[in-house]
């Protein structure tokens, strides 16, 4: 039998601020942020294709740095900005990367997309006008099977010359 | 055309089934074998049952109908009460308040097994049972489970007729479709009904699974397709969980989830068969072809799924590339006691179009032709019949040749060690001919509603990402005189959408495509008649529907009045392929109303001393018929050019001592955005007279030529001949050695085995311009038995 059942599970009051809002939650502790995020907060948007840090899929933005939610427990996000992909648009207006996404079909089935997005909108602050190797490289941890990715290459080009433009 | 869900993608708002979280839902965890192949002599959850938290536990007794994808391989149990057979197999279930307690609870059930043998292997699988056969059903004292054989005109005469005969084996290694998306299923029962959200492909042959094994009339099941992770043939089966949820929800009365952790996505797999093949071909002194044999050996895993279609992939589509004037095949798939395979992005052809373009381009050498040239003598011709009476009609062939040679400069390119390019073709059906199970309905039905909130279409076709939603609601947009934004989707819902039997074969753009043309014009008949009667217009012809507007009327003015005319709007098309296969039995797997064609050339870099591989660049030119969204067509271009570059170079599902070798994502290699080479389509558009607006597949096709061509780069650059994929380091050192050692410069396969196949059915083939179909080519058969 696991472990944890036969003791009773350890909970901490954890504080939380997740795409600017605070959340107060009593949560055990071995709970991983992927998990509080979906399951607490219920928000969904954040997906996962392992639950083991090998597939980028539930990347988030910690302090605007991207992070694998698997991995980390929500006791080290505290005090920390957390963003996901329901924090990327500004109320309903859509951020550049989530539009130039959606017009150039970067988005197949869409599950490696928030993950995706995410990692991309920190390269974007990092390095506004990153080259094509630039894009490669800061997106290596995450995987698409859909895409050939191409077209997200395509679309975070796209999204950095009108964020450059505007 | 953008999609017309990315929005909800963008935004995390699309609901996978993961993201369901109903009111009460428990969590289902399932008890898996750890053994390879083992009798179950007795399973105990009395300890599990008594955890707190769990709410229900099932074993094999709780599920003992079998069921399968395909009515003649109804093997699998979603528990197995009797033996398991691949490490992975379901065994027990639980529901628990939580995914802890679940997984708690079914390492608190006891399972005493008996230890068989485990088969391997193709070799060990085709001699006699160690202990017992992996399925008892074959009735066979070895574990080969299928066997076919054919022979379309006079073999024997063909290669009398050559001036040079050559054989070959090759190796393609399994592979795993590894969606995204980890499987995940929900289901509620209430009112005596279930209902289930699933990230399935085909929500009917779900629905007909739970069906038979809840005994529950489809009538009190409804099956929802979520938003879809990816399937690419891995969510093509009706699989253990989607039955177990259902059953364990009926057994609580309370939701129940399941999300398979990534090992158990490697588990239900489906992907890839490993196939060994052998190949003779003869061809006269000018490079044509006199006759092919071909032989295949399909290592099936433990159960049946797709299987007994994938024999017959292996073996029919030789024949809608190159013109075979007389063809065998001999096909088998064994068991072993591995996790099932089925079909993954081009079902059953990758291996044999991997085969045959590494033969020819030898035989070409060998009588000192250019292997473009002698591959281009023998293309098949549009609108012909195929010796084993394929239909080809649209084939864009020569045109996507012409493209990537010309834009890849083949013909001129300077040769330099390290540096290689391949050259490649390929062909893919727009859709099987016949449904998996035999029924004379249509294969795709669409429904229109138009009323005062606009037009809404009602089709059972799931998107899983490849854009099939999009490409509906463009055509009714077209039809109607909208744009494809004004067009309501409801999809994928057996309870409120009409049937389409699936995200497989590539049949989506072609059938339900074609259903919503129907559907779309007769609601447009009905906008246009009560417009021309309010306009006192008599030729009908004269109504003009477009931008938003039916003759002098908008959209919502014409609705209004074609309703005060005829009451509720409501219009309905449908699909069916005609019959098309051969007078013979077995005619019915490979014939497709019209095939999609491909040609690609790769080019790599190859490093003699650590045996990488790197592609540098890929061109890719696909007949598509019509691009009804190219953008979207592109999207699935390069998807499969991606998909088979994985394959080519690294994918591999293995195994070591009865374990999958590597049960995750870390381990099991795939391409990263590092491994991305430039990538250039090219849209061939042929117009084909059977698909919507001209329109062909587009999502599994342009994978088939990728994977020789890369084998065939390397072979450019390095002069070693690789006749296994993947194309590994390892593999190219080896070639390599042998080369320095004057060897023949080759790794690959050195014998076929022996398989017992049966006496062939001989066929007499077609006269190639007989194109007859449907009512036609049956009444000129009468007596043949039915094509199934
Ligand atoms: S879910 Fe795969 S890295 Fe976190
Ligand atoms: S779009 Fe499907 S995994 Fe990336």
């Amino acid at each position: 039998m696991r472990s944890e059942l036969d003791r009773p599970v350890q909970r901490e009051l954890t504080r939380l601020r997740v795409n600017g809002e605070e959340f107060e939650l009593y949560l055990p502790v071995h709970k991983t942020l992927l998990e509080v995020l979906r399951e607490d907060l219920k928000l969904t948007g954040t997906k996962h294709g392992c639950e083991l840090g090998e597939c980028g899929t539930c990347t988030v933005l910690v302090d605007g740095e991207p992070q694998l939610s698997c991995l980390l427990l929500p006791l080290q996000a505290e005090g920390r900005e957390l963003t996901t992909v329901e924090g990327l648009a500004e109320g309903a207006a859509l951020h550049p990367l989530q539009v130039a996404f959606a017009e150039l079909g970067a988005a197949q089935c869409g599950y490696c997309t928030p993950g995706i997005l995410l990692a991309a909108k920190a390269l974007l602050v990092r390095d506004p006008r990153p080259s094509r190797d630039g894009i490669k490289e800061a997106l290596a941890g995450n995987l698409c099977r859909c895409t050939g990715y191409v077209k997200i290459i395509e679309a975070v080009e796209l999204a950095s010359q009108r964020m450059a433009e505007a | 055309m953008p999609k017309v869900d990315g929005a909800p993608k963008v935004t995390g708002q699309a609901v996978y089934a993961d993201d369901i979280d109903l009111p009460r839902m428990l969590h289902c965890k399932i008890l898996r074998a750890q053994l390879p192949h083992a009798r179950i002599l007795s399973v105990d959850a009395s300890a599990a049952r008594r955890i707190p938290g769990v709410k229900a536990v099932i074993t094999g007794q709780d599920l003992p109908i079998r069921f399968g994808i395909l009515p003649v391989t109804q093997d699998e149990a979603a528990l197995e009460g009797e033996k398991v057979r691949y490490v992975g197999d379901p065994v027990a279930a639980v529901a628990a308040v939580d995914e802890e307690t679940a997984a708690a609870a079914c390492d608190a059930i006891k399972v005493e097994y008996q230890e068989l043998k485990p088969v391997m292997s193709i070799e060990e699988a085709l001699k006699e049972a160690a202990d017992e056969p992996i399925q008892a059903y074959t009735k066979r004292s070895d574990n080969v489970h299928r066997m076919v054989s054919y022979e379309f005109g006079d073999l024997a005469a063909g290669f009398a007729r050559a001036d040079h005969v050559r054989e070959d084996v090759f190796f393609f290694q399994g592979s795993t479709h590894l969606p995204m998306e980890q499987h995940s299923a929900v289901a509620t029962y209430a009112g005596g009904r279930v209902t289930l959200w699933s990230s399935t492909q085909v929500v009917h042959y779900v629905h007909r699974a739970l069906s038979k094994v809840l005994e529950l009339p489809m009538s009190r099941i409804r099956v929802i397709g979520a938003a879809h992770g990816g399937g690419f043939g891995g969510k093509t089966d009706p699989f253990a969980h989607e039955i177990v949820v259902a059953k364990l929800a009926m057994l609580t009365g309370r939701p129940v989830k399941c999300t398979l952790t990534r090992e158990e996505v490697f588990y239900a797999h489906r992907g890839r068969h490993p196939v060994l093949m052998w190949v003779k071909t003869g061809v006269t002194r000018d490079g044509r072809i006199t006759a092919m044999h071909f032989r295949s050996a399909l290592d099936g895993g433990a159960y049946g799924s797709y299987g007994a279609a994938s024999i017959f992939y292996t073996g029919t589509l030789q024949t809608v590339t190159y013109d075979i004037p007389a063809y065998k095949f001999e096909g088998a798939r064994v068991f072993t006691n591995k996790a099932p395979c089925g079909p993954k992005r081009g079902h059953g052809t990758p291996q044999p179009r991997f085969a045959v373009e590494l033969h020819l381009e030898k035989i070409a050498r060998e009588i000192g032709l250019e292997p473009v040239e002698l591959k281009r003598r023998n293309f098949v011709k549009p609108f012909s019949r195929a010796v084993n009476w394929l239909r080809i009609t649209s084939c864009g062939l020569e045109e996507c040749t012409e493209k990537v040679l010309a834009a890849s400069g083949y013909a001129d390119r300077q040769r330099q060690p390290g540096r290689g390019l391949g050259f490649a073709i390929s062909a893919y059906m727009s859709g099987a001919g016949t449904a998996i199970y035999w029924n004379d309905m249509p294969h795709s039905e669409v429904q229109l509603k138009v009323d005062r909130t606009g037009v809404t279409l009602f089709c059972g076709a799931m998107d899983i990402g490849q854009g099939s939603d999009s490409v509906l609601a463009q055509i009714a947009a077209e039809e109607l005189g909208l744009e494809p934004k004004d067009i309501h989707l409801v999809t994928a819902d057996t309870d409120t959408t009409p049937i389409d039997l699936g995200s497989y074969s590539s049949r989506v753009t072609f059938m339900a495509g074609n259903a919503a043309v129907e559907a779309a014009r007769r609601m447009r008949a009905l906008l246009v008649a009560a417009v021309a009667q309010k306009m006192g217009v008599a030729d009908l012809e004269e109504i003009d529907v477009a931008d938003g507007r039916i003759g002098e009327f908008s959209f919502e003015e014409a609705s209004v009045l074609a309703e005060e005319k005829f009451g509720a709007l409501a219009s309905a098309g449908s699909y069916k392929p005609p019959r098309i296969g051969g007078p013979f039995k077995g005619s019915g797997v490979g014939p497709s109303p019209a095939y999609s064609y491909s040609a690609c050339v790769v080019e790599v870099t190859a490093d003699a001393r650590s045996g990488i591989v790197t592609v540098e660049r890929v061109w890719i030119a696909h007949d598509i018929g019509r691009a009804i969204n190219p953008l979207l067509v592109e999207g699935q271009v390069e998807g499969s050019v991606y998909m088979a570059l994985g394959e080519a170079l690294m994918e591999e599902q293995v195994y070591r001592q009865g374990l999958h070798k590597w049960p995750s994502m870390l381990e099991y290699k795939s391409p990263t955005f590092l491994e991305t080479p430039e990538m250039h389509t090219f849209l061939v558009e042929t117009d084909d007279p059977e698909g919507p607006y001209g329109a062909k597949e587009a999502g599994q096709g342009p994978l088939l030529p990728v994977i020789p061509a890369v084998n065939l780069a390397v072979q450019d650059a390095l002069g070693i001949w690789i006749d296994e994929i993947p194309v590994t380091p390892e593999k190219v050192l080896r070639a390599l050695e042998a080369k320095a050692k004057g060897e023949p410069p080759r790794f690959g396969p050195k014998v076929f085995p022996s398989v017992p196949y049966p006496e062939p059915i001989r066929v007499e083939p077609p006269d190639p311009g007989d194109l007859r179909v449907g009512d036609e080519l049956e009444a000129a058969f009468p007596s043949s038995p039915r094509v199934r």
